[in-house]
């Protein structure tokens, strides 16, 4: 028999009720891993995309389009090389329920501001000439098994065609990749012309779109840019919100709600409901044995051995289930990121599972500190009296 | 038997419960010699297991002097008790207080988990003092798969595996009916008068007080010798 074992046989006396406390504390970290690589997902700005572009929106909010009357005005700003424009489309495939993250916009000008995105010239090209085109990012390309060449039933609940039809068909003519690993996890993308969302829309919104995107010329200051762009439309009906695209990645995803905020709540109140579990038991479990702390101590292990033994227990419960908790979190994460074929990424990634170690050693103090500070506090004659 | 095992020279022991002084011990003074077996008997509240507990380590004395194996304890600070009790004491109580979640080899070998013997060492000296005990069949039973008789033996075992000089025991037949006591003490008086240990216990039983060598009354907290 080593220390070791007899922590855990100590762990053991009681089985049901450690093997309740385990799922608990499992179940308290599936969550957590889950929850915090949802807050990963909607607290990154999106590092790598840099700040060689400008996003400029309406003032009021994205929803609110912008004229396209200000491209001229905005290419003619010393240090903007080139815009682009997106609207959102949305879209679902039809027979899936899929939702699609789509935009309309010129293909011309969106190649030349996203040299990140990979896709043979020939399929730009087609692209441009081809009205009903549309081009899909690998991801959702795999998705669904898409080819180059083949029609593509989208349905849109915002924006139906003239002919009252909610059902778009469009001709898939290019799939794009990312530069690198992780412009290619944002290939679940999909973008249409903006000619043909212009003439076939019910509503007849012509010449307006969601937003420009600015592309820097080298060394251009993109703060006095984006200054002089919101100066320029100042008191005009159409004032701007320029901000850089990283920025306007978190600005765009906390539309939803603060989800950080959210997520930190919800672990809160899963940790504290935790604590109080797990120090409950840890507390009974060391009241139950007082006598045979005492024993210990009679036998010659000292007052910090004894402290050791109950934290060590605590520590032993909370990693045991702490890591299955993350283990099973990282499974989910990734079932579900196959599930959704990468639109969804739900990843437990190394940073997701560093907190968890640290609340995993937290917790274990958190919970077993104060049973052991009365396990090493334990007058060893007063313990065997019962007292 | 003259050298001495156990010196006790003065000493008192005062209880606070809350504003009241409860004086358990009174200015007592008290030899044991080595390979002795002392029974301490008297009433209730005598202060027999407040005496015990004082030879054995597990409590400091008000005032007055212990010296144990020559050692002065009554100095001792709280680690450094706990390691002197680890090496120079055995302890036996009357209801066992064995740990129910290990084996009666487990129960014994816990007290080596505090030395430096390596696990195969551990095991030799846990059967040595299973067989004393004559409990080397019952090695993998846990205590409630076990009698009283067997549960004591197994506590006796554990308190001789790291072979102290001292057995301390408070009431080892309380708990247990005449055959299995008589037994017990039997195991007792082999392990002082074959293998040299000192034994003190404490009992309000007479028949058991007639296993040891000699017998000391307690009450009000002195012995009856010094009280007359």
């Amino acid at each position: 028999m080593t220390r070791t074992g007899f922590v855990i046989a100590n762990l053991f006396r009681k089985r049901v009720r450690t093997l309740l406390t385990l799922l608990s504390v499992i179940m308290a970290f599936l969550l957590f891993g889950l929850l915090q690589s949802v807050n990963t997902i909607f607290s990154s700005g999106a590092d790598f995309v840099g700040a060689t572009r400008l996003f400029v929106q309406a003032r009021v909010s994205f929803t609110t389009a912008l004229p396209l009357s200000m491209v001229p005005k905005l290419e003619a700003i010393p240090g903007v090389a080139r815009v682009a424009y997106q609207q959102w489309f949305g879209g679902v495939v039809l027979k899936t329920n899929a939702q699609l993250i789509m935009f309309a916009l010129d293909p011309q000008r969106y190649h030349d501001v996203y040299s990140e995105w990979k896709m043979p010239e020939a399929q730009w090209q087609a692209f441009e000439r081809t009205r009903t085109g549309l081009i899909v990012g690998r991801q959702l390309a795999n998705q669904f098994g898409w080819k180059v060449g083949q029609k593509v039933p989208i349905s849109s609940n915002i924006w139906p065609q003239k002919n009252g039809s909610k059902a778009w068909e469009f001709d898939l003519v290019g799939i794009f990749d990312g530069k690198d690993e992780d412009w290619q996890k944002r290939t679940n993308l999909a973008f249409m012309q903006q000619d043909y969302f212009e003439e076939a829309n019910q509503f007849g919104i012509k010449g307006r779109t969601n937003f420009f995107i600015l592309k820097l010329a080298d060394g251009a200051n993109a703060e006095a840019i984006s200054k002089t762009v919101d100066a320029m439309f100042e008191n005009s009906p159409d004032e701007t919100k320029t901000q850089t695209e990283k920025d306007f990645n978190i600005s765009f995803v906390k539309q939803i709600g603060d989800i950080g905020l959210m997520v930190r709540w919800i672990l809160f109140a899963v940790f504290f409901t935790l604590l109080l579990v797990v120090g409950n038991t840890m507390a009974q479990s060391v009241r139950e044995r007082v006598p045979e702390l005492a024993v210990l101590k009679t036998l010659g292990f000292s007052d910090r051995s004894v402290l050791g033994f109950v934290l060590a227990e605590a520590f032993a419960l909370v990693l045991a289930g702490g890591l299955v908790g993350m283990v099973l979190a990282s499974l989910a994460g990734a079932w579900v990121e196959k599930a959704t074929g990468g639109q969804f990424l739900l990843e437990v990634n190394g940073a997701v599972w560093s907190l968890g170690v640290a609340a995993i050693v937290l917790m274990s103090l958190a919970v077993g500190l104060l049973p052991a500070l009365r396990a090493r506090r334990l007058k060893i004659v007063d313990a065997l009296a019962g007292h | 038997m003259s050298e001495p095992m156990v010196q006790v020279h003065n000493v008192t022991k005062v209880y606070e419960r809350g504003r009241q002084k409860i004086e358990v011990l009174h200015g007592l003074t008290l030899d044991i010699p080595k390979g002795d077996f002392v029974a301490l008997m008297g009433p209730s509240g005598s202060g027999k297991t407040t005496l015990l507990n004082l030879i054995g380590g597990l409590d400091k004395p008000t005032s007055g002097e212990i010296t144990v194996g020559g050692r002065r304890i009554d100095q001792l600070g709280s680690g450094q008790l706990a390691n002197w009790r680890a090496h120079n004491v055995g302890f036996v109580f009357q209801f066992y207080n064995l740990m129910p979640v290990l084996t009666a080899e487990g129960n014994v070998e816990l007290p080596l988990l505090l030395t430096k013997l390596s696990g195969a060492q551990r095991r030799k000296n846990v059967s040595v003092a299973l067989e004393v005990v004559g409990l080397a069949d019952r090695a993998k039973h846990k205590p409630r798969e076990l009698s009283g008789g067997q549960e004591q033996r197994v506590a006796i075992a554990r308190a001789l595996v790291s072979d102290p000089q001292l057995l301390v025991c408070d009431e080892p037949t309380g708990d247990l009916d005449r055959k299995t006591a008589d037994e017990i003490l039997g195991l007792l008086q082999v392990l002082n008068r074959d293998h040299g240990k000192t034994i003190v216990i404490v009992t309000h039983d007479p028949k058991a007080a007639e296993f040891a060598r000699r017998t000391l009354h307690l009450e009000k907290g002195q012995l009856l010798e010094q009280a007359a």
